[in-house]
């Protein structure tokens, strides 16, 4: 199945998501709202989506840009789903009741970002020491034991 | 908080309450494959609840991306998977030529296939090793590894290291195959493995008491595997028949003629068995490949030095050794990647342990961890 | 040593040979060195290649050993971070004495790659531990961390575990590196005390 079939179907089973769904690179990208981010995500699940490739998030300056890769095997297409979260007390739904993959995924992002994930059953971090500060893959998180290298090229 | 001190209580056959017994195994366990630990809860022998934690081998590698140019982020990805060097090489310069839109030369996309096959055989004689060591059969570790020793000297002659190869590059690989009768030699290797192979099948997968440590030890099924995203061998195991090089259709791959080995049950003697007989197909792969490759540049010799590409991001995958291996990029049009993500196989593998442990012995758990064949450079990245 | 120089001499011919039990224990030493394999990535896999069939390492009569309380030599192979680091430091305390480290690889060493712009690594073993040899590369060869260890055995030939008590250089043995060297390196220098 081709990206453009993918749209024809989305838009055929939910009108409502159509036009929130664009191309870039050769890859579907749908944009949601944060609130409606679950509703979409089971949306995706029921069309076929059954593989959750991982999920991350991008620190755009003054917001947070979660991005889940999604990928099903009986259509075989893969797509994202992205929703901003607010740089401040950055909170979203968890998707691990649709996917469990999302579990360890999840919990990367919280370690590495901060990002708190409602509804996730084992909130900790995970390659972190608990004790650590700060949250590193921020672009504004400051260490002092860390040694920024000069740029050379 | 860690599960160490949350201790259950047991009630024993006679009627007697205790208390569960919690193990730490690792971070520095021999049979851990590198730096995992386990905190294992235990009644009796028998393991109630597993937990790994990682993280002890946390680099930071996205992080350092971030202030590296393109170019000078390959020699990162080499230290992922220590294993498999190649893959995410490759896996990232996918990534890099989707988004600054490179084409490689032909010649250049075969020397990647036939170096990631190679890598395939000898990542996978690691594994099988370490499943034969951790049943107490050291022999086949000495077996395995004299096999992958020598596809180390294979690549050590093609790119001058044994273990990080920094050899796929934007735009094709970093050199041609040498002309000291390189391509003969791995000729002659792809030749003799298949003997090599069934000789370790039967001194170690008929054995009788490899079948009873592994047999019926860590069932996963499909639909478990599918949901918990494990990829690579471990779903194969269990028999889903998913291989990006066949149902992505990567590189070069459809030009070529192979199977997918596929497990029915589930266990880790299937996932062990599935990675043995991958390298039947890599050796048919490699080859095909070694007939069907044309002359001509490794590499695309117009590039710049600095990479730029335009502002976007891109995602790309391969079929690693351990599953599907990604990296996603994210460019904001400067020298630097804004965000690099890397989407490691092992650390999707990894999460199934406190699913499959559970019911099983200590001795089994080993067996389990084993059988997911967890690299941790990539786990932790 | 004078006393028992003295013996061997009035028993000049007879089968007999005298010797206190520092002196035996420090011959001995150098002769059978287990070595913890503390491989936490990379470097890992060729020190596992090192003890393998192709190299061999058995024949310096190294042997790998993963237990702290069986050790003599913690050969630290690969990346040190933060969260790793306090295991690191209790598997040494748990190595009985004389005890000694070889950093294998630039990670172990500096940090190496992983220097710049990481939060979590520790850049090289020598900020918690005392090494006696390092090893470069990433990853060293197999041969390289050989080398190395056959260095660490003519730097224990200086030494005593009696902390007074220091060979001297003439009565070393030669080893097969100094074959290949022409001669041997001066020892190193004072500091390097096993604590």
């Amino acid at each position: 199945m081709k990206i453009e079939e993918l749209r024809e179907h989305l838009c055929e089973r939910h009108p409502d998501l159509c036009p929130l769904f664009s191309l870039e690179f050769g890859d579907g990208i749908l944009v949601v709202d944060a609130e409606k981010l679950h509703d979409a995500a089971s949306d995706l699940c029921d069309l076929g989506f059954d593989l959750l490739g991982w999920c991350t998030a991008v620190d755009r300056g003054t917001f947070f840009e979660m991005v889940y890769r999604l990928r099903s095997r009986t259509m075989q297409v893969g797509m994202f789903l992205k929703c901003q979260v607010p740089r401040e007390s950055p909170s979203i739904a968890s998707l691990t009741d649709l996917w469990p993959a999302a579990n360890w995924h999840e919990r990367e992002v919280y370690d590495l970002f901060g990002i708190t994930f409602e509804g996730h059953p084992d909130l900790r971090r995970m390659f972190l020491p608990d004790d650590w500060p700060g949250h590193p893959l921020r672009k504004d998180y400051a260490d002092d034991r860390m040694i920024r290298r000069p740029d050379y090229f | 908080m860690l599960e160490i001190e949350n201790r259950e209580t047991i009630t024993c056959e006679d009627g007697r309450q205790a208390e569960e017994l919690v193990l730490n195994v690792g971070p520095s366990h021999p049979s851990t494959h590198g730096v995992c630990r386990v905190i294992a809860h235990l009644d009796g022998e028998v393991v109630t609840k597993a937990e790994p934690v990682i993280g002890y081998l946390h680099r930071g590698i996205e992080k350092m991306a971030e202030n590296r140019t393109y170019l000078q982020v390959i020699p990162l990805t080499d230290r992922l998977d220590y294993v498999g060097s190649m893959y995410a090489n490759w896996a990232y310069c996918r990534a890099l030529e989707r988004l600054a839109g490179m084409l490689v030369p032909e010649r250049g996309e075969y020397l990647r296939v036939i170096t990631c096959e190679l890598q395939r055989i000898a990542s996978h004689m690691m594994s099988l090793g370490s499943t034969g060591a951790d049943t107490g059969a050291f022999t086949l570790f000495v077996y395995a590894f004299d096999v992958r020793e020598r596809v180390v000297e294979l690549f050590e002659r093609l790119c001058g290291s044994r273990l990080t190869y920094n050899f796929v590059r934007p735009g094709g690989v970093s050199r041609d195959m040498p002309d000291d009768g390189w391509t003969d030699d791995v000729r002659a290797f792809v030749k003799g493995l298949p003997k090599q192979l069934a000789e370790m099948d039967s001194l170690f997968f008929a054995n009788v008491i490899a079948k009873g440590r592994l047999k019926g030890v860590g069932v996963l099924d499909p639909e478990k595997a599918v949901a918990l995203g494990a990829t690579g061998p471990v779903a194969r195991g269990s028999g889903v028949d998913w291989d990006l090089r066949r149902d992505d259709a990567y590189s070069l791959y459809p030009r070529f003629e192979f199977d997918v080995p596929l497990g029915s049950n589930g266990d880790a003697y299937d996932r062990a068995r599935v990675r043995l007989f991958e390298c039947y197909e890599s050796a048919r792969i490699l080859e095909q490949a070694l007939d069907q490759i044309p002359d001509g540049a490794v590499v695309d010799e117009t590039l710049p030095r600095l990479i730029t590409p335009r502002v976007g991001e891109a995602y790309d995958h391969i079929e690693s050794a351990r599953g599907s291996l990604g990296v996603f990029l994210v460019s904001d049009g400067g020298p630097k990647p804004y965000r690099m993500k890397v989407r490691s196989p092992a650390f999707c593998n990894l999460s199934l342990l406190s699913e499959l442990a559970p019911g099983h012995t200590l001795s089994d758990l080993i067996v389990i961890l084993g059988s997911l064949d967890p690299v941790f450079g990539e786990v932790d990245r | 040593m004078a006393l028992v120089d003295r013996l061997a001499k009035s028993l000049d011919g007879a089968p007999v040979l005298l010797t206190s039990v520092d002196a035996l224990i420090d011959w001995s030493l150098g002769h059978s060195l287990w070595a913890m394999p503390m491989g936490t990535a990379c470097c890992a896999m060729e020190l596992i290649a090192a003890s393998f069939s192709k190299f061999d390492f058995d024949r310096h009569g190294t042997f790998p050993r993963p237990d702290p309380r069986h050790v003599d030599v913690m050969v630290m192979a690969g990346t040190i971070t933060r969260k790793m680091q306090p295991a690191i430091k209790r598997l040494y305390e748990q190595m009985p004495d004389p005890k000694f480290v070889v950093a294998m690889g630039n990670c172990a060493i500096s940090g190496g790659i992983f220097f710049y712009d990481s939060y979590s690594v520790v850049r090289g073993v020598d900020e918690f531990l005392p090494v006696d040899v390092y090893i470069a590369g990433c990853p060293p060869r197999p041969e390289s961390l050989q080398d190395g260890v056959l260095q660490l055995r003519e730097l224990l030939a200086t030494r005593s575990i009696d902390p007074a008590k220091r060979y001297p250089k003439e009565l070393l043995l030669p080893t097969p590196s100094d074959e290949r060297r022409g001669e041997a390196k001066p020892a190193e220098g004072e500091d390097g005390e096993p604590a």
